[in-house]
């Protein structure tokens, strides 16, 4: 029976040549859209994973009660050991240390008296290991306006909002002001080896970028460091994978951590403030895009198979002659559907899938849009591939098809068969 | 289906709605057919031959009275039951040949046999052995818009004849056909008649229909008003 759906399909141009446009095409935008709006969102939380969050995150639990304020007092003591525990026990997450710290920067002029002083924010990272991704992570070759990256200890990257703002140069040198992790005064000379754009004026108005070693002598905090980040190696943020591994460490130290406010505690991009509603609402788009899909092509492909269903109208009455049950011919024309389906869904993927790849590759340039953006947002948007990409469309594609021809269909089971001879002398 | 019959027809009327009266198409009809007999119904428009053929096709119910076809009561079979009935017992032949375009004469013939769950290679068998019958072997791989009326009519008789059904029920067969064609078909599903003793009935007013019939059942105004059987005919000059 299912070969002689086949035939039929091929054979019958009307039958399936429309059906099959429908869907490729609904299937492929479809796709074309998932992918954008998730590669859009998802840079933008890459964005914020890169800087802030983590796909992952381990602080003390005191710690983690006031991340906001980044509380180094509180900062993870031995972190060295604790990152080789982590290495082996989820070899596949790149995990790395991270000190975050508000400070005060005092430039001073010519004479070494101060010239002018702002609060900062700073980020300290493993710039100098050959090994460590987090230039890449913080795009920061490429966000340098003035100058070149750090090549040695006590180089700093400076916003290039501060820089202009107190006339500083690369080269020249600042003191930075702050607390050490006891609480005592720290202070610290450091030198400016380049400046940073980075086209958000939350972080463009007063970022300094500095190697992790150079933060641990400033505020005193020896093998310590305020959060552990980890990153997985998919190239889309992989959070129930996140969930496991959060889910299986926590696990691990639960009794140390009901009894030490400085046991280790590991939290996921979605537990930080803002990226779970951010994933939620990228998804919550893409089930109502889906949803929108799936109706209009449902109402499409009802119209279609009325239409079908009207032209086939001998056929299924001489199948009903020929001692074909109405349930038998209905669920035969749901099986036609849901071939059309698949092979309007696979034609749509297929195409679907080169463009958004092209676009993955090459990316939209955004940048004269975002001039004045206030967001961590990406300039270039890519289109995201994720395993979802692969099958998104035939959710509609399929759907649609089946829900539309099984409305149509229904006429099927109004057919008198009192009526065949007179209907089928026509 | 004793003594042969396998049409039972006792009082059968059959009402239709027409406005807020009733349409009587069949009134109080008493008929029986045996195996392998080669009857026809003849009667004017609206005398009640399809209203007959629905009912003794399981395609439509009785109002009143009882029909029993195959050993089974019409009255009393689900929508189901009924086209089991006709998918295993009877074969059907329209006036217009009602072939399926898309597919080939091979695959015309073929589908009433891929509801029975027969194995590929029996209904290859049974398919290239009905092709024969009808002289249309080599047509197999055509598609329907390629053949003549004839032809076409000769397919659907081997898409009719391919399950070996008792009964075969033919709705003005020779309607759309020239005279060669009609007399070429009669005699094809004669011939099927005496080889495989299956029976025929029909529902004609051809003349050259008529000639073949041996047992020819008038209708008028949904009554049967003569019920003749034609025996010893000699049509070989026909």
């Amino acid at each position: 029976m299912k070969r002689f759906l086949l035939k039929g399909i091929i054979n019958d141009k009307g039958r399936s040549l429309l059906p099959i446009i429908v869907v490729a095409t609904g299937t492929m935008l479809t796709v074309l859209l998932y992918s954008w709006l998730t590669g859009v969102m998802g840079e933008s939380i890459r964005v914020n994973a890169n800087f802030n969050t983590g796909e992952l995150k381990v602080m003390t639990l005191a710690y983690s009660k006031d991340s906001d304020q980044f509380p180094n007092d509180l900062a993870i003591l031995d972190a060295s050991l604790l990152i080789n525990d982590l290495k082996e026990f989820e070899p596949t997450v790149d995990w790395v240390k991270r000190v975050r710290f508000g400070a005060l920067a005092d430039f001073p002029d010519s004479l070494g008296e101060t010239r002018g002083q702002a609060p900062v924010i700073g980020w300290a990272i493993d710039i100098f290991s050959k090994e460590s991704l987090e230039s890449q992570r913080f795009n920061l070759e490429s966000s340098i306006v003035n100058g070149e990256m750090p090549k040695r200890a006590g180089e700093v990257l400076i916003s290039n909002e501060l820089a202009t703002k107190f006339n500083v140069q690369p080269g020249e040198s600042f003191t930075l002001f702050g607390s050490t992790m006891e609480g005592g005064f720290a202070f610290y000379n450091l030198k400016v080896s380049g400046t940073l754009l980075f086209g958000a004026s939350g972080l463009d108005r007063g970022a300094i970028v500095m190697d992790i070693e150079d933060a641990q002598r400033a505020f005193g905090m020896e093998d310590a460091c305020g959060e552990i980040l980890g990153f997985l190696p998919d190239k889309y943020l992989n959070m129930d994978n996140a969930e496991r591994i959060k889910v299986r460490f926590n696990n691990l130290y639960s009794q140390q951590q009901s009894t030490d406010e400085f046991a280790p505690v590991m939290i996921t991009l979605r537990d930080q403030a803002g990226m779970a509603e951010m994933v939620d609402y990228t998804d919550a788009v893409s089930s109502i895009m889906v949803f929108i899909f799936v109706s209009a092509m449902a109402i499409v492909l009802w119209n279609g198979g009325l239409l079908g269903a009207l032209r086939r109208y001998s056929e299924f009455g001489i199948r009903l002659a020929m001692g074909e049950s109405k349930g038998h011919i209905y669920r035969s024309l749901l099986t036609e559907a849901l071939i059309i389906g698949a092979i309007g869904s696979l034609i749509g993927t297929i195409i679907g899938f080169f463009i958004v790849l092209y676009i993955n590759v090459h990316g939209v340039d955004m940048s004269s849009m975002m001039q004045n953006s206030t967001m961590v947002m990406p300039s270039v948007v890519r289109t995201a591939i994720t395993p979802t990409t692969y099958y998104i469309g035939f959710i509609p594609g399929i759907f649609s098809m089946v829900l539309g021809n099984a409305l149509a269909g229904l006429g099927i089971y109004k057919r008198q068969t009192a009526r065949l001879f007179n209907e089928l002398e026509v | 289906m004793d003594n042969g019959i396998i049409v039972n027809l006792e009082q059968v009327t059959k009402r239709f709605p027409a406005g807020k009266t009733e349409f009587t198409a069949l009134n109080n009809v008493n008929l029986t057919f045996c195996k392998g007999e080669f009857a026809g119904l003849v009667g004017p428009s609206g005398s009640g031959k399809t209203t007959l053929l629905n009912i003794i096709g399981s395609l439509d119910a009785p109002s009143e009275g009882i029909a029993t076809v195959l050993g089974k009561e019409i009255n009393s079979l689900t929508h189901k039951e009924a086209a089991k009935l006709r998918n295993y017992g009877i074969g059907f032949i329209f006036q217009t040949y009602n072939l399926l375009p898309v597919y080939t004469v091979y695959d015309n013939v073929e589908f009433a046999l891929l509801l029975q769950n027969m194995s590929s290679a029996q209904r290859k068998k049974a398919v290239m052995e009905s092709l024969d019958w009808v002289g249309l072997a080599d047509r197999a791989k055509s598609k329907p818009a390629t053949l003549s009326g004839g032809e076409c009519q000769r397919v659907a008789i081997a898409r009719a004849m391919v399950k070996r059904p008792q009964l075969v029920l033919a709705d003005e067969p020779s309607a759309n056909l020239d005279s060669k064609n009609s007399h070429m078909i009669v005699q094809t599903m004669k011939r099927l008649n005496k080889e495989l003793n299956t029976t025929f009935i029909f529902s004609t007013h051809d003349e050259k229909v008529m000639q073949y019939l041996e047992r020819i059942i008038y209708l008028k105004d949904g009554s049967v008003e003569r019920d003749e059987q034609v025996k010893n005919r000699d049509i070989s000059n026909l």
